[in-house]
């Protein structure tokens, strides 16, 4: 090891126009936005949706969020998966809470699959804002996989009382599976960020 | 074979959550965790991420002085900005996605929320990506951007930057930056700037170089990345 990492910086309040140019309106193509899924992938459709919350307890209106999930056969669409990867689905996702009138940010995705050695169903997160000068990295599990949940590694490095915050729970919403998950930057129901 | 996993995240090379200093980044006051970060294992989660290649970027994106022109060219100094994304080993990144976006050479953002009274230049977006080469190389062109006031404290401005988002080789790797300028008088009244260590700071400053200067054209930058390495040398095979 001879460099010295980059340091990371803010991403500022002026992001949109260059990493979710299409979700506000700007003349750029984007790499990638709230649909992860499209009616011809695999599994469950699901859509999650949350807020950010500060510690005043102030919905945040201009943070990003990007999700990075397996298919639902628990599949990696990345070379390091040995068990090759789907191709019909990336698994990332990027939304601004600036364009929703509630400030939520939603994923249309596909439920994904437990991705093997007791790992439960899980989507991996971060969270990019003004105001944080290094991203933070969480994961979502879900309310409904109980069994794999109390079981799986990850969450049992969490202290008992603060893995609610790695939950989503399922909205009350007939013919569709919306699961909620709301992240609190701070205060008593701060969500677990991870050294990854 | 899973692949070895990446070195922690270098606190001693990125600034902390909230500056706890009384003239410091405020907003982060109310939006940095406040709790230690729980540390996890990684696992195939962390160690594959989201793969761009070269279809994912557009014949201007990487040309700024181009890419948002409606009826001439945009106004300010032209530059090119090149250097290598690598690991702590000193590897290579190839084919890893950069995404950039900047003020005006006024110091205006195109970004709808953006109120700092300087004009919006009608041929500049200022937003471009480009994806590094098998040396890990990028390059792009553009307009220096101007430094603009913001309202972190009394007659605060930002000096000149560009912002840069890295993938690398996976979700772990994920790096939001900024680059700055050699030789501007604001990076030291900066607090974004300054909330970074200390011994860390000139890792975000540009070099000057008259040999990546393009002849009666633009101004050469020289910027290098380097990302979390692997905690194992892998075998070569």
């Amino acid at each position: 090891m001879g460099l010295k990492q980059t340091p990371s910086q803010t991403v500022g309040p002026f992001f949109a126009y260059g990493l979710t140019p299409e979700q506000y309106g700007y003349e750029l193509d984007s790499i990638a936005d709230g649909a992860v899924s499209d009616d011809r992938t695999a599994g469950t459709p699901i859509r999650i949706e949350g807020c950010v919350f500060d510690g005043r307890g102030d919905v945040v209106c201009d943070a990003m969020i990007e999700i990075w999930q397996a298919d639902a056969q628990g599949r990696y669409a990345h070379p390091g998966d040995p068990r090759g990867s789907n191709a019909d689905f990336t698994g990332f996702g990027r939304q601004g809470t600036g364009t929703d009138p509630q400030s939520r940010f939603r994923f249309e995705t596909v439920k994904p699959g437990s991705t093997g050695d007791g790992n439960a169903p899980h989507v991996n997160l971060i969270v990019f804002a003004r105001g944080l000068p290094s991203h933070a990295f969480t994961r979502i599990y879900f309310a409904d996989e109980a069994a794999a949940n109390a079981t799986d590694p990850v969450l049992s490095q969490v202290p008992a009382e603060r893995r609610d915050t790695l939950i989503a729970q399922l909205a009350d919403s007939p013919g569709s599976a919306v699961y909620r998950f709301d992240i609190h930057l701070q205060g008593d129901a701060e969500t677990v960020f991870f050294d990854v | 074979m899973t692949s070895p996993p990446f070195r922690p995240r270098d606190w001693s090379s990125h600034p902390s959550f909230i500056d706890p200093r009384a003239d410091g980044y405020r907003s982060s006051a109310l939006r940095g965790p406040t709790k230690p970060l729980v540390p996890i294992r990684q696992s195939l989660s962390e160690l594959t991420g989201p793969v761009y290649g070269h279809d994912s970027v557009g014949e201007l994106d990487a040309d700024l002085t181009r890419n948002g022109r409606r009826n001439g060219e945009p106004l300010g100094e032209r530059i090119v900005v090149t250097g290598r994304v690598l690991d702590e080993d000193g590897r290579p990144q190839a084919n890893t996605l950069i995404e950039v976006w900047q003020a005006n050479a006024a110091g205006r953002y195109i970004h709808k929320v953006d109120q700092h009274d300087a004009p919006v230049d009608p041929n500049f977006f200022g937003g471009g990506r480009c994806i590094t080469d098998s040396a890990g190389r990028y390059r792009f062109h553009s307009i220096k951007p101007g430094a603009y006031p913001w309202g972190n404290h009394p007659n605060a401005w930002r000096p000149n930057h560009i912002h840069f988002s890295l993938f690398g080789p996976a979700f772990a790797t994920r790096l939001v930056t900024q680059m700055y300028f050699p030789g501007d008088p604001l990076l030291k009244l900066d607090p974004i700037f300054t909330g970074i260590p200390e011994t860390a700071r000139d890792r975000l400053v540009a070099e000057f170089s008259i040999d990546v200067t393009e002849a009666d054209f633009a101004l050469g930058y020289v910027f290098d990345i380097v990302l979390r390495g692997r905690a194992i040398t892998p075998m070569e095979d």
